[in-house]
């Protein structure tokens, strides 16, 4: 008798890019981040990244054994969930805050929505944005970076304070150079745009993102903040916005995650321009220094609204003829 | 010449063209012959003969009243056995004839050269030639070439792109016959008044594209084009676009944009059976895959076993996993090594476990690779959502129909879902729904 042949359906040959790469790849992109938020802030910021990592994955776990789903932590979303998580805290956050957190992004936003690629925002920032609003002090307390001390302002909170009539008594303001390596006070990956910059270029070489969501977003808020500056039009400075804050850490890792952006380029334009218009609107006239966050939240909401109208004309669809 | 007209997305799936160097062997005539009566699309044939009739090479065996359809001959000289539902290469049964060879390979006596004056004769000939499309589907070339009266037909596409990975039978045609690959264009431009051809040949074969080239140089109305080598370029509607800028309208045909598409190995048929009278009994297949001992490009007489392909191949290094009919973007899975080469069949390939198994699903996480990958600017992942959750009624507005099939979305998944595989789904169930409504 003749062996039996395996029989399915076409095609026979599949690319080698798996997940579970693009994971790995995003996390190797965030290693510079990651290594900048401890060399700036210590070994208390590299166990914040410990403690977020291995909650994200254990609740992951939990959450699937206790559903009794098939287990899902050799994908390394849930690493990459804790990581990105950490890089957008306080150094000196509370570890069991870090805790909950990575249990809100992990388990609330993530697994109870059916696991990856059902979240409708992206997990990590949904539950920055709750502990901000939860525990707000804890969240806006910024060390100063290789000294533990507690630091006066962030960049941004200067530029907020510089917005109002009265200028915080004595401040000084963050030289470029600065802000550019991450000698600033901020969360623990964001401070250093070197280093975001460094995991940019990484993700296009292994395409695993393309230029035009971090590009049209950060593009968005440089033109907008120049625009409208305190002294009048065309005043305002726009690379402090750019460097100052979570942008740039928000542009290229969080505004750019795959379940939550559109999928059409198209769709990827609308969606880093609304990110950018709506960052700015937090950043001048909210009442909170940091716009990154709620803005990338908002525009992973209407994602699907955005899908649903970008639906791309197929091959040949535009002039029909006969 | 750099391309004008690029087509977005397609994939750049490996080459593997192991067998490019490969010269085409003869098979010894195998000891029988099962030669269905469907090798292309459109009316099956009718078997003319019946078990214990003698046949020839060239003798007809199958014929069909239909217009879109072409007789089927034998491809040997022997005896018939059997003429009943046989096994097929698609996995269904289809009525067969067995013929017995004897070894001889007499030539059947009514063979001789087509009397061809004008445009009727011409089309006459080619239907009865028995030919159809050798590179694809295997639609049959006379109904191509005598589209409605209402569409003028201004340009021939000659496809030599072969985009498929490991596939060089279109290649060693063009390497060891390119006089008849010209000589046949220049028969379809003659008898059907086309002004000009075009041929398409990707940039992966940079030795058949500057053969051709000089071999064209001496008719102005011939043109040879290098092609950016990327996977589906040689679909219809891709290489259309590549070489004309036309793009042929949704649920259209090249006809409608005033092209034909045909293979190289189909127009060089055309001069062959011009000058000979011998009708399509025999093709070259490229046999190949990592559990092959010898891969090669085959000649062989159509309704040769599979098995009778290997074995002139020296055999298998291990047991085949997964044995393809065609190439592993499109080509078919064949349930048995018995089924038969037919008219279209261009490759046949044999996979171990490792590169023949099905990888198992992991959730969509929206990266957008298919959608890039799409020829036909589609969304894949959407149209797989929507199959799976049985939203059929919501699946035009995705386009589903304009799907090629050429499956360049499953290829480029990193969760490697079913996307194309779902899409057929998706298909046949909007084809019985506007069925239905109508
Ligand atoms: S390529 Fe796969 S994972 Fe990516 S969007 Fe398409 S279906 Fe989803
Ligand atoms: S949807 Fe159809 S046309 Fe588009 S890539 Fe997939 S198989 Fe090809």
């Amino acid at each position: 008798m003749e062996n039996r042949l395996f029989v399915c359906s076409s095609p026979h040959l599949r690319d080698n890019v798996t997940t579970q790469r693009l994971m790995l790849d995003v996390i190797i992109a965030l290693i510079p981040s990651t290594v900048a938020g401890i060399l700036f802030f210590g070994l208390r910021a590299a166990l914040v990244i410990a403690v977020t990592v291995s909650a994200s994955v254990l609740t992951e776990y939990l959450m699937r054994k206790g559903l009794k789903r098939e287990q899902t932590i050799s994908d390394l979303s849930a690493v990459v969930t804790g990581l990105l998580l950490a890089l957008n805290l306080p150094p000196s956050i509370p570890l069991w805050i870090a805790v909950v957190g990575a249990v809100i992004a992990t388990g609330l936003i993530k697994q109870l929505f059916g696991g990856l690629g059902q979240n409708f925002m992206n997990p990590a920032l949904g539950a920055r944005v709750i502990l901000v609003v939860a525990w707000a002090k804890h969240m806006t307390t910024w060390t100063e970076p290789f000294v533990d001390a507690v630091a006066s302002a962030t960049p941004l909170s200067l530029l907020d304070a510089t917005t109002t009539a009265t200028p915080v008594e004595g401040s000084v303001w963050y030289s470029y150079l600065d802000m550019f390596l991450g000698r600033v006070p901020g969360c623990i990956g964001e401070t250093s745009a070197l280093a975001i910059l460094l995991g940019f270029v990484y993700l296009l070489i292994r395409r695993v993102i393309t230029w035009h969501i971090p590009v049209i977003y950060t593009g968005t808020v440089a033109l907008l903040t120049w625009i409208l500056g305190t002294d009048g039009l065309f005043t305002g400075d726009p690379l402090y916005h750019v460097l100052a804050g979570g942008l740039l850490l928000g542009a290229v890792f969080m505004a750019t995650d795959y379940v939550t952006c559109p999928v059409t380029r198209k769709g990827q334009i609308i969606y880093a321009l609304g990110c950018g218009i709506l960052t700015v609107l937090f950043r001048l006239y909210g009442n909170m220094p940091e716009g990154v966050s709620f803005a990338i939240i908002l525009m992973n909401i209407v994602t699907p609204l955005i899908d649903r109208h970008t639906i791309p004309v197929a091959f040949g669809g535009e002039k029909r003829v006969g | 010449m750099p391309l004008k007209w690029v087509f977005h997305g397609g994939v750049s799936a490996p080459h593997r063209k192991n067998t490019a160097e490969s010269e085409t062997s003869v098979l010894d005539i195998p000891e029988k012959v099962v030669i269905p009566m469907v090798q292309h699309i459109g009316a099956p044939c009718t078997p003319t003969v019946k078990p214990g009739d003698t046949v020839k090479v060239g003798q007809k065996i199958g014929d069909s009243e239909a217009y879109v359809s072409a007789p089927i001959h034998s491809s040997v000289s022997g005896t018939v056995t059997r003429v009943e539902p046989m096994l097929f290469a698609g996995g269904n049964l289809v009525m067969s004839v067995e013929i017995k060879t004897d070894g001889k390979q007499e030539v059947y006596e009514g063979i001789s050269p087509p009397e061809i004056k004008n445009r009727e004769d011409f089309l006459k000939a080619v239907r009865s030639s028995g030919l159809v499309g050798l590179g694809g589907a295997g639609f049959p070339t006379h109904v191509k070439l005598n589209p409605p009266k209402d569409k003028v037909i201004d340009c021939l596409i000659v496809n030599g792109a072969e985009c498929e990975p490991y596939i060089t039978s279109d290649y060693r045609e063009m390497l060891e016959n390119p006089d008849g690959i010209i000589e046949g264009i220049k028969l379809v431009l003659d008898y059907l008044s086309i002004p000009k051809a075009i041929m398409g040949i990707e940039d992966n074969k940079p030795k058949a594209y500057k053969l051709l080239k000089e071999k064209a140089q001496n008719d102005n109305r011939i043109s040879v084009q290098s092609l950016r080598s990327r996977y589906p370029q040689g679909a219809e509607k891709t290489l259309v676009y590549a070489l004309t800028g036309r793009k042929i309208p949704s649920g259209k045909l090249p006809a409608d944009v005033g092209c034909v598409v045909l293979n190289v190995n189909t127009v060089a048929f055309i001069a062959s059976y011009v000058k000979t009278g011998m009708p399509l009994v025999q093709r070259r297949v490229t046999v190949d895959g990592p559990v092959v001992n010898q891969p090669k490009n085959v000649l062989a007489p159509i309704g040769t076993s599979l098995q009778t392909l290997f074995d002139f191949c020296g055999g298998f290094k291990s047991t085949p996993y997964k044995v393809l009919m065609g190439g592993p973007m499109m080509g078919i899975a064949q349930y048995s090594l018995e089924t038969s080469v037919i008219k279209n069949t261009n490759a046949i390939l044999a996979f171990d476990k490792k590169e023949g198994d099905l990888p198992s699903e992991w959730p969509c996480i929206r990266c957008g690779r298919c959608v890039e990958a799409c020829p036909m600017n589609l969304l894949p992942l959407e149209i797989n959502r929507l199959v799976l959750a049985n939203k059929i009624d919501e699946l035009e507005r995705y386009h589903i129909l304009d799907c090629i099939e050429c499956g360049s979305c499953s290829y480029s998944c990193p969760s490697k879902r079913h996307l194309v595989q779902s899409i057929r789904i998706g298909k046949d169930a909007v084809r019985r729904l506007k069925v239905n409504r109508n």
